[in-house]
């Protein structure tokens, strides 16, 4: 019996050898802890489900109608004693996998800068993070890399064991950008930033994809991510920067058009503006920003004048659409020309930057977790304390 | 002129709307217009269609009403299984630079429609038609508290189903996922009448599900027999009681995100749009407070239905009544307190997040207790294992496995890796299947006796049970295993060739499950040849223990001829260990609401009403519109709504019961 169940068993068993399971083995640090707290959480809630199981197919069995020997008691219907197990059991289960989720979501808050390269190793100020801006777009990638001034589409690069700091938007619908050897995903979202922060441990070629359905072109919407070593990635970079394209704003909208299964392409250079530009939906010149008008109404709004301030929109991104009763599509008009817009927002999100590595994370509460600035929590501490997610597998 | 003339009459109607250029869908409308005309034809041949009239579309009786919600079901889970196995056939080719067989704007809608019409015209009917059916027989009453109102929703529901079903042949269906959240589902990214078709489809279904559910809130406070306190309510009833509690909760928000999105979409307010101050995840956020009670209204009634059929087929008291009322209210509160878990990956900030996947993970314990409490019943029980409790023990083995998933689903930083990837596709049906359709099954067979006055046959009942297990397990564990190797849902082509194996083994386990709806079809129309052999005179088949199994089967238009008076929470089970005599004498006129046919009426103009605004037929639409309001207040000014059924008629049936018991012995 035991054999012919390892028979069975065996197909199966070559069958998973011979895939990658890239969420339970990933070669990011961020995914890794994600992984670990999602085979520990497993784990715990196994330690309540193959009893019941088992006691299902056990009391099925054994209290079958056939089977006269065993008791029956067909008025027996309350034991508070048992009660008070069969509520304390998932109860006692969910408090300890409450404790963990408290802790593993603040710790892997994907807007919380990372503080460890792997398992040992503190972020320091030596290292400084590789700045990425990813737009999602129909139905590509546009990954601008702000400090070294090129752009590519379809195609992410980054050396290994650097923190890398992602800002995330989109220009049209939502999509979620997700690369599973490296970290958990996030929304893209037109007209608004997410971030997500990671870093990638192993060099290779890893798989990156939108992870929630965008139109006709989603299912083409794939990267390659390359894990490169310090001096390839410099090679990658020498290369953008040899290409004949450059990004300005025109070709940006040009880029922007809907467009499936799109080569890989770089850019030598990027209008500096632009990933400010697309995040508040001003590529276009001659439109008003967002950041720019949510700026004018903080200080009480234009009032009328800023009703009538509208121009009509000549260029939609796929084509003239408004709805059948609506006024004509339009948009607001923009009160400063758009480099003094792109300038103020770049200002505003330079002083951002400023405070890498963060010395004092994010205000962590909670059992095992110090308070910032508190002793062993500096990143530059010897003693490696990172809370409770030190659970290697 | 000529062509002002056609836009007026037709809106954005045309030749080209007509999906002639898709050779599926046209082989689709073939076989269906001869399949559809061959009924229309058979019912015209013997003269049916009075009958169907007077006898069923018009009734405002709740068990013909619980009867036709279960046929809508029925006939739409063939709609929406078509759905599915197309995906999977999709899926299981389109790989190594093969496109497949379906386009993106075909294999768009379809996943589309496989989610809104398993969800909103298959689950929803038919925990509708369950509740309908059996609660006004479980609390000893004669009808429900608005006999009307309850024919009137079921065809707003048909109405809904109509819209979606015409989508497929007229113009086109969503291209957004089941969900539609824009900004793709706003007029600049979906420009067509797909996402038309949805949101009227919707409305017009969902007046008839929020009115059911005042409804039937109604009946079960106000229409117990007496004796029946709230503490003596048999499960099935509390847990549709904690369903319609939900329903009329929830479903005004699934209206008001839907009206927002029209007002969008047609005159052109910013609520959802990216610009002008739109906010898209505003949406987000409102359709999942809606969606998230919308699970626990699916998964309730199942949760009686099984907590009835452990007690019966173990000839046993329930373990723990008391705590599994509880249980289901707990259920019923948290459940809106957890919709931010559907969006942890949109950066709501790790407090936030924490919070909401803390609160899903309390959601577990209470369902957690009642797994232990049928467990429990089943303990020094006597198991029957007929095929409503092979069905139980299936869906408990099934639903901790999803039940785990979701947990899981519930702890962000896994949530992050494992967000809309298979394995959260794989948890939902493992959940909605495995809890939902199981239970709906165990409920069909347990109370197809009641309905009809005869069993299901076992043979290809025990047939569809294995080929549906196993169909399942087949079909959604390889998605658990895609899911960890991060494939994500709704994807039309593949380039990786090593996981094509998993995506055939799961269509494999799609064509068994078709072969379970076969086998399912085959057993209800065998049962109906053989249902001399099969029948249950006794009104009682399984030695029940609720008041439904104290009538005949089926029960007469009265449901009782005189109103029990309840003992206990098993109150036929106390009564026939009370040794209960049916009263033979003293019958007296019972008053009974009369049929009408203004139900149909004013959902076929709901119809045409949301016809003419998916097409810019706006003479369409304001006619339709002004004959709804008129035959609304026309309906009012209907004084004939109620008869008495005589008393000798009463003793006539009662007596016929009589001597049927007598030849049983």
């Amino acid at each position: 019996m035991q054999r012919s169940g390892a028979l069975l068993l065996f197909p199966l068993a070559v069958l998973l050898s011979g895939c990658d399971f890239v969420v339970l083995a990933p070669a990011g640090d961020v995914a890794a802890q994600q992984r670990d707290l999602l085979v520990v959480s497993t784990m715990l809630m196994l330690l309540i489900i193959v009893p019941v199981m088992a006691l299902t197919v056990f009391f099925a069995w054994r209290y079958r109608q056939s089977n006269a020997k065993a008791a029956y008691t067909p008025d027996w219907d309350h034991s508070t004693k048992l009660e008070l197990v069969i509520w304390a059991a998932p109860l006692l289960i969910v408090i300890c996998l409450g404790a963990l989720t408290w802790l593993g979501t603040h710790l892997l808050d994907p807007y919380r800068r990372i503080d460890r390269i792997e398992p040992g190793q503190l972020v320091t100020q030596n290292h400084k993070p590789l700045r990425v801006e990813v737009v999602a777009l129909d139905w590509k990638w546009l990954f601008i890399y702000p400090d070294y001034g090129i752009a590519s589409v379809n195609e992410l690069a980054a050396p290994v064991n650097q923190p890398i700091d992602f800002r995330i938007t989109s220009s049209t619908v939502m999509n979620s950008f997700y690369i599973p050897a490296l970290a958990g995903q996030i929304y893209a979202m037109p007209g608004m930033e997410t971030k997500l922060h990671a870093v990638i441990n192993r060099p290779g070629t890893y798989t990156g994809f939108s992870a929630n359905y965008s139109g006709a072109g989603f299912s083409g919407m794939r990267f390659a991510f390359h894990g490169l070593s310090d001096q390839a990635f410099a090679e990658w970079v020498a290369q953008s920067r040899s290409a004949r394209d450059t990004l300005s704003r025109d070709n940006y909208l040009e880029l922007e058009r809907p467009s499936e299964n799109e080569p890989v392409r770089h850019y030598a250079s990027v209008d500096p503006d632009l990933y400010g530009a697309i995040l508040n939906l001003c590529v276009e010149r001659g439109k008003m920003c967002m950041n720019e008008m949510m700026s004018i109404d903080a200080r009480g709004g234009l009032g009328l004048a800023g009703v009538r301030n509208t121009l009509p929109l000549q260029y939609d991104k796929l084509a003239r659409r408004g709805a059948v009763f609506g006024n004509d599509p339009s948009y607001v008009a923009s009160i400063c020309t758009a480099e003094e817009a792109a300038a103020a927002s770049r200002a505003a999100s330079d002083a951002d930057v400023k405070y890498w590595p963060v010395r004092d994370l994010s205000p962590l509460r909670g059992a095992g977790l110090l308070g910032p600035g508190t002793g062993s929590r500096r990143a530059d501490a010897e003693t490696p304390s990172l809370g409770l997610l030190r659970f290697e597998l | 002129m000529p062509e002002t003339l056609t836009k007026f009459i037709f809106g954005r109607l045309t030749l080209e709307s007509l999906p002639l250029h898709e050779p599926i869908v046209v082989g689709t409308f073939i076989v269906v217009a001869l399949g559809g005309l061959a009924v229309l034809g058979a019912i015209t041949y013997f003269k049916l269609w009075g009958y169907l009239w007077r006898e069923w579309f018009t009734s405002v009786d709740h068990k013909k009403i619980g009867i036709m919600y279960m046929a809508l079901g029925l006939v739409m889970l063939l709609r929406g299984f078509s759905d599915a196995i197309m995906m999977r056939l999709q899926q299981a080719i389109a790989f190594n630079g093969s496109e497949g067989y379906l386009n993106a704007h075909h294999y768009d809608q379809i996943f589309t429609a496989h989610g809104v019409i398993m969800i909103f015209f298959v689950a929803m009917p038919f925990v509708t038609g369950l509740m309908n059916f059996v609660m006004p027989l479980q609390i000893g009453a004669r009808d429900v508290s608005f006999p009307f109102l309850n024919n009137f929703s079921f065809w707003m529901t048909v109405g809904g189903a109509i819209l979606v079903m015409a989508s497929l042949f007229v113009g086109e269906f969503a291209r957004t996922g089941w969900l539609a959240y824009p900004p793709l589902s706003g007029i600049n990214y979906s420009p067509d009448v797909g996402v038309d078709y949805y949101i009227w489809a919707l409305q017009v279904a969902g007046v008839g599900t929020t009115l059911s559910g005042i409804n039937l809130i109604c009946t079960i406070i106000k229409m117990r027999a007496p004796g029946m306190t709230m503490m003596r309510m048999p499960i099935f009833t509390w847990t549709s009681l904690c369903t319609n509690v939900l329903i009329v909760a929830s479903f005004p928000v699934l209206t008001a995100v839907l009206t927002l999105l029209a007002l969008d979409r047609y005159v052109g307010t910013n609520f959802f749009t990216n610009d002008f101050g739109g906010n898209p995840m505003m949406y987000v956020n409102l359709i999942w407070i809606w969606g998230h009670p919308e699970v626990y209204i699916l998964i309730l009634p199942l949760f009686g239905v099984f907590s009835e059929v452990t007690s019966t087929f173990s000839g046993k008291r329930l373990f723990g009544y008391t705590s599994m009322v509880y249980a289901t209210v707990v259920i019923t509160i948290l459940s809106y307190l957890v919709w931010l878990h559907h969006f942890f990956t949109m950066g709501s900030g790790a407090s936030v997040n924490s919070f909401f996947g803390i609160t899903t993970m309390i959601i577990s314990i209470p369902t957690g207790a009642k797994i232990f409490n049928w467990l429990f019943t089943m303990y020094r029980g006597r198991i029957r294992f007929e095929l409503p409790m092979m069905w139980t023990v299936a869906f408990m083995l099934t639903f901790v496995v999803g039940g785990m998933t979701g947990v899981l689903l519930a702890v962000p930083p896994a949530d992050f890796v494992l967000h809309n990837s298979l394995f959260l596709i794989a948890h939902f049906h493992n959940v909605i299947i495995g809890g939902v359709l199981f239970g709906l099954f165990a409920g069909i067979a347990y109370w197809w006796p009641k309905a009809f006055g005869f069993k299901l046959d076992p043979f290809w009942g025990k047939v569809s049970f294995w080929c549906w297990v196993v169909g399942f397990w087949f079909a959604f564990m390889p998605l658990y295993i895609l899911g960890l190797m991060g494939v994500t849902r709704r994807m039309r082509v593949f380039d990786d060739p090593s996981l094509q194996i998993w995506f055939v083994i799961a269509a494999f386990g799609a064509v068994l499950i078709a072969c379970g709806i076969a086998a399912f079809l085959v057993q209800i129309f065998v049962s109906i040849r053989k249902r001399a052999e099969l029948a249950d005179l006794t009104g009682d088949p399984w030695h029940g223990r609720t008041l439904e199994w104290s009538t005949s089967s089926p029960p007469p238009a009265y449901n009782f001829a005189f109103t029990p008076i309840i003992r206990d929470n098993d109150a036929w089970w106390a009564m026939k260990k009370a040794g209960y005599r049916r009263p033979l004498s003293g019958f007296k006129p019972i008053h009974m609401p009369r049929n009408t046919g203004t139900g149909v009426i004013l959902a076929a103009f709901s119809v045409a009403l949301g016809f003419g605004l998916i097409w810019y037929i706006w003479w369409l639409a304001a006619l339709s519109f002004v004959c709804l309001i008129a035959t609304a207040i026309g309906h009012t000014f209907n004084y004939h709504r109620d008869f008495d059924i005589p008393a000798a008629e009463v003793a006539q049936t009662e007596e016929a019961r009589t001597t049927l018991l007598a030849a049983q012995g």
